[in-house]
């Protein structure tokens, strides 16, 4: 059983992380310090709301967790989580992220009458960039959202979703991944994805 | 696209779904997390569980039902109904749900919107609106289920409930509940109008073509029912595929 690292610095509610994690017979553990990911393969940073709530993702956090990647764990960063991998947020300006994806996230535009944030179930389209996260994935797929800020499509995207305009849905590069919709609640499509990702990072031990 | 989202509403009391469940070979007609798991199958968007309850007995029992339904059905659920302070909404939060709702707490006390966004997001708010027409042009807002006219008015209500912190409205018209006439479709155009967050149309659901007009009339990002869905087998992809064909953005499974 694939031990699952769920890093917990406050973001929100992870019950239901947990359980989806638990479903597809992933053993997740809240982490709720940096010392409590030392053994840890798979890492999942979760996270909802405002970007400056990754400010409890401090230098700590940020050596144990690029520690664990250098050696080989594999991450996945779900909604505010993955939006922490890239460069930073225009949210919160002066906060770095973790910088593993270039750009800086965006906050999507009020235009032709659409709401913000943006909220439901949205289609997933491929790019040209390949990963094995959405293997079992189909093409077609709806997931669910809930955001404001997201994004930019870059060469590490997956899939891009429009609310307006295109921004990244999903992004992935080696063994680190994020998803914008939330996994744990897409249904048979999320667990699909979580599935992947605790294959990819049992295989990679 | 972003897709218009369909919601099933169970309104449980002491453990069993109410308003009536006719499903042939459904075992467990009734039970909530046997309905749960249906709506699931069929492609609901969406569950919310209402709790009419009334002991704190069957509370606990409603929570039990809520965990067992969160470890097999990974879509948003929502838990509305006698969440009146922070410590209640944590509670069902702890439970499995991803949003609450709250009623007439946030009518009382309209700073427990923002407490409870300020610790579990926006996106975790839902604030409930039940409205009835004053005039044509205006709605009274109403709490205690009903029964007790508020001071203030829906649009104006919905304002504020969004500046305060609410993630969506749902928004249910005390004309329309019950009378399978349709929704009230003025009613919802002049609140999504006047608000940048989703708003989830309720009340009158008869017929597939009432979920199409609140959609484009209406203006409704979702639609919610509850005995329209509990009375036939099927309705909820039917009703999918029915909008699909009327050129909405449906998500169909």
């Amino acid at each position: 059983m694939t031990t699952v690292d769920v890093i917990d610095y406050g973001a929100g509610n992870l019950t239901s992380v947990l359980k989806a994690l638990r479903s597809i017979g992933a053993n997740p553990r809240l982490a709720q310090t940096p010392d409590a990911i030392a053994p840890a393969s798979a890492l999942v940073v979760p996270g909802v709301g405002h970007f400056a709530a990754t400010a409890a993702l401090d230098q700590p956090w940020r050596d144990a967790i690029t520690v664990r990647l250098r050696h080989g764990a594999s991450l996945l960063g779900i909604c505010l989580g993955m939006q922490w991998l890239f460069d930073g947020s225009d949210e919160a300006p002066d906060l770095p992220g973790l910088g593993l994806f270039p750009g800086r996230c965006f906050r999507l535009p009020n235009v032709d009458g659409i709401k913000v944030p943006h909220v439901g179930w949205n289609s997933l389209e491929r790019t040209a960039h390949t990963s094995p996260i959405l293997d079992e994935v189909p093409s077609d797929a709806y997931a669910y959202f809930t955001h404001t800020y997201a994004g930019p499509v870059t060469g590490a995207t997956v899939a891009t979703t429009s609310h307006g305009v295109p921004f990244a849905s999903v992004i992935g590069r080696d063994r680190i991944f994020g998803t914008q919709w939330h996994p744990e609640k897409s249904g048979a499509v999320g667990l699909a994805c979580l599935t992947s990702f605790v294959r990819i990072a049992s295989e990679a031990r | 696209m972003l897709t218009k989202r369909i919601i099933a509403c169970l309104d449980v009391r002491d453990g069993h779904v109410v308003k009536g469940i006719n499903f042939d070979g459904l075992r467990h007609a009734g039970d909530p997390a046997a309905l749960a798991r249906r709506y699931n199958t069929e492609g609901i968007d969406e569950l919310v569980f209402l709790d009419v309850t009334a002991t704190l007995e069957a509370r606990g029992a409603f929570l039990s039902t809520l965990e067992s339904v969160a470890q097999e059905v990974f879509i948003p659920l929502t838990v509305g109904g006698g969440i009146g302070s922070l410590d209640a909404a944590t509670a069902v939060f702890d439970a499995g749900a991803d949003k609450v709702s709250i009623n007439s707490a946030a009518l009382r006390d309209p700073s427990l919107i923002t407490r409870i966004a300020n610790l579990y997001g926006s996106q975790a708010v839902i604030v409930a609106i039940d409205a009835a027409a004053d005039s044509d042009e205006s709605w009274a807002v109403y709490a205690r289920s009903g029964t007790t006219r508020d001071r203030r008015d829906a649009v104006s209500w919905a304002r504020e409930a969004e500046q305060r912190g609410a993630g969506e409205l749902l928004l249910t018209s005390i004309d329309r509940d019950g009378t399978r006439s349709g929704f009230d479709c003025r009613l919802t155009a002049a609140v999504s109008g006047s608000v940048n967050i989703p708003v989830i149309a309720s009340g009158g659901a008869g017929t597939f073509d009432h979920f199409a007009d609140v959609f484009t009339e209406g203006r409704a990002d979702a639609a919610l029912a509850a005995s329209v869905f509990h009375f036939s087998e099927h309705a909820v992809a039917g009703l999918k595929v029915f909008l699909a064909t009327r050129n909405l953005p449906i998500r169909l499974c």
